[in-house]
């Protein structure tokens, strides 16, 4: 009985002697900075600023290769608290958002067929595409609206999604939800953005949307030179140029170019004819 | 019974009412040309065929029109004489858009059909056959058009025994093979022979479903004794048209998971391909027409018809009337068919069917509820998955360990699950999703 208490504390000792000594030998230096800036970020691990997580970027941030202003989720106040609290400049980044590369709502779009399924998009594409007659547009079911953290993106009344600037982070989550890779991310400097992925031409794209690009080719005319190329029957935007006002947009015939203004949000062309039916268009074959 | 001691067939499976009556005595019937036919370069599996026609150019019926690239490919021949307007892209089954030569038939034509260089049977070595079979355009016409020559050349080191000829034809209201069978018996013998030559199988197998005995007596009837082939008659039971499902219930041989046919010895060809085979190698045409049924309760003069490739679905059904109330339109038959969401859509070299149904038969929404883990789809599915888990774990998004876990991709979407379960969860469409989902993170991982 008395050795056993003797061995055993004994053993304790020991074990404990060997504890103390691994935790003072493999002891790593972390700079407390670090967890005290994670707990000021929003912790979602959004992704949008390119580091492995919302960790990573404190750690970024404390070793000094980034800035505060990576972060596009927190709150300008917040990343002044964060820059003041590591004694580092906050720094500039530009807002980057997500752009829809569609504006095929109900109200305007045409469906060739009534989907009945499952409630997304990624499952409605693989019944024949879902019944949109334009194979590239947005098919309205809000797998982009599911799937957005920060509720940036709404459905509007004709089913067609609505990026709220402010609020999107460009985390892209809806870039890999939409099975027809209409979302991408853009710096909200780009403004000429061309909402039509159709790259069928004439009246074979008027045919199943009021708003798709007939590639006519006007803007690709009215904007400066080199700005605007027309490739398979839609006007891609060089954006390393400077787009020099919105000239570009003001002859589009069916409003698919247009342009995102400060306050008004996106405006269509002088020339564009106004969309005036409310509801949804009819589900017609023919 | 013919050298046959076993007559199970294989386990599990689910018995669809057939309705085949409608069609199944209605002799092929021709159909007429279309003013535009619209000739997808993509009708198979494999890449796409390159066109060697220009917007413009006069073609004559059964001249090729675009060629192979590569060996997984096959070339496409004009399906009518006309000209063709243009090349450009048309809605497809898949909802893809896909390159197309729109060709303009010409009505004053006498739509003769090209004569190629023929491939002599008795002197045709086994390679001249499988490249043939690829300039004639060949794929499986059962539904997955897969290009056939692909099939017959056996991999080196494997050994290959036994040609299986599918002419179960397990999907409900189908009955093209059926009539293939009756009619062109002598071509799907003449087509054994070719494949026979092409693989060196030793013998064949051609399987019936018992529905179709008096296809099976006629088959049976004409055999030469000359050919190691014999006939026979499988018990009804979805799906059993499945390849491996029917290696199993034939030769009891189960093909192991991810693999194929051929590492069990054994290859599948569909009855209708076989007989095309037979019916255009030995004049060197390519495939510019098919057997298809168009039937269903929406159809007014249901049949089977001799189609031209690219004839659009609307086109179809115009020429045989529908009903008023259509509700939908299937491509295929309703268990692996797919429901067509534009009518502009062409048939193509895989499409064995255009099945129109009415109001009367698909109402509007049908309500999904929850599970009730009543299993019936465990015991339908006839691959031994376990539909329910796999259901559940879809909705939840968790892909990846449907396929580690539970072998998602063996899933071949025959539909048995979503057909049997009580609560209509959209299985089937669950899988496809996720076996997408599955592919496109397969390469990040």
């Amino acid at each position: 009985m008395v050795l056993a208490v003797i061995t055993l504390a004994a053993l304790s000792f020991l074990f404990a002697a060997l504890l103390v000594l691994a935790h003072k030998k493999l002891h790593v230096d972390e700079d407390p900075r670090i967890d005290a800036v994670y707990q000021l970020l929003p912790r979602t691990n959004c992704g949008a600023c390119g580091f492995p997580g919302c960790l990573g970027l404190a750690e970024a941030m404390a070793a000094g290769s980034a800035l505060p202003a990576k972060c596009t989720v927190i709150s300008e106040d917040e990343k002044e608290y964060i820059a003041e609290f590591l004694g580092v400049d906050v720094g500039s980044e530009e807002k980057v958002v997500a752009r829809l590369a569609c504006a095929g709502g109900s109200n305007v779009a045409r469906n060739r067929a009534r989907y009945e399924g499952l409630d997304s998009c990624r499952g409605a594409a693989l019944v024949s595409g879902g019944g949109k007659g334009c194979f590239w547009g947005c098919l309205g079911l809000g797998d982009c609206e599911a799937v957005c953290d920060v509720d940036a993106i709404v459905m509007n009344e004709h089913d067609l999604p609505v990026v709220i600037e402010d609020k999107c982070t460009a985390c892209g989550d809806c870039v890999d939800a939409c099975p027809k890779d209409l979302f991408s991310l853009h710096p909200v400097s780009h403004r000429l953005w061309v909402a039509c992925k159709n790259l069928q031409r004439g009246d074979a794209a008027l045919e199943e949307c009021d708003v798709a690009c007939d590639a006519c080719g006007k803007c690709a005319v009215d904007a400066p030179a080199g700005l605007i190329t027309m490739i398979d029957n839609l006007p891609i935007v060089n954006y390393e140029k400077s787009a020099g006002g919105q000239g570009a947009i003001e002859r589009c015939p069916t409003g698919a170019i247009v342009w995102f203004d400060v306050d008004k949000g996106p405006v269509t062309g002088r020339a564009a004819h106004r969309v005036i039916r409310h509801g949804a268009r009819r589900v017609s074959s023919t | 019974m013919l050298g046959f001691a076993r007559t199970e067939t294989f386990r599990h499976g689910i018995h669809p009412p057939e309705h085949k009556d409608d069609t199944c005595h209605l002799a092929i019937r021709r159909f007429p040309f279309a003013p535009t036919l619209v000739v997808p370069l993509s009708q198979h599996l494999g890449k796409p065929a390159v066109p060697i026609v220009r917007e413009g150019q006069e073609v004559v019926r059964g001249q090729t029109i675009a060629e192979a690239d590569g060996f997984l490919s096959v070339a496409m021949h004009a399906p009518a004489t006309g000209i063709v307007r243009r090349i450009a892209l048309a809605p497809s089954i898949s909802g893809d858009m896909i390159t197309s030569i729109y060709l303009q038939a010409q009505p004053a034509s006498s739509q003769e059909v090209a004569e190629g260089e023929p491939c002599d049977l008795a002197s045709a070595s086994s390679v001249e056959i499988i490249s043939a079979i690829q300039k004639a355009g060949i794929v499986g016409l059962g539904g997955a058009a897969f290009p056939t020559h692909v099939k017959l050349k056996v991999p080196e080191g494997k050994h290959l025994d036994t040609l299986i000829v599918n002419g179960v034809e397990c999907e409900p209201y189908l009955t093209t093979d059926h009539r293939v069978m009756l009619e062109q018996t002598a071509d799907v013998i003449l087509g054994v022979r070719y494949l026979l030559r092409a693989t060196g199988a030793g013998e064949a197998i051609i399987a019936v479903e018992s529905n179709k005995q008096d296809a099976a007596d006629k088959l049976r009837q004409q055999l030469p004794d000359d050919l190691p082939v014999t006939v026979h008659v499988c018990p009804v039971k979805y799906p059993q048209g499945a390849e491996k499902l029917l290696i199993q219930a034939l030769l009891g041989r189960e093909v192991p998971s991810g693999g194929l046919p051929v590492d069990v010895g054994a290859i599948c060809v569909n009855v209708a391909t076989t007989a095309e085979i037979g019916r255009l190698l030995p004049h060197g045409r390519g495939i510019q027409e098919r057997v298809i049924t168009i039937g269903g309760p929406g159809v007014r003069h249901k049949g089977n018809y001799r189609i031209p490739i690219g004839t659009t679905v609307r086109f179809a059904l115009e020429q045989t009337g529908t009903l008023k109330n259509l509700s939908r339109v299937f491509l295929g038959g309703p268990m692996m068919g797919a429901a067509v969401s534009n009518l502009d859509i062409p048939v193509t070299k895989g499409t064995s069917g255009i099945i129109a149904f009415t109001t009367d038969e698909i109402g509007e929404n049908i309500e999904v509820y929850p599970c009730i883990h009543c299993a019936r789809c465990v015991e339908a599915c006839p691959i031994f998955l376990n539909p329910s888990q796999l259901g559940l774990l879809a909705r939840h998004e968790e892909y990846l360990q449907m396929a580690e876990n539970y072998n998602l991709l063996d899933c071949f979407e025959c539909g048995a699950c979503s057909y049997v379960c009580p609560s209509h969860i959209p299985l089937v469409q669950y899988f496809r999703l996720a076996k997408k989902m599955v592919r496109k993170l397969e390469p990040a991982k």
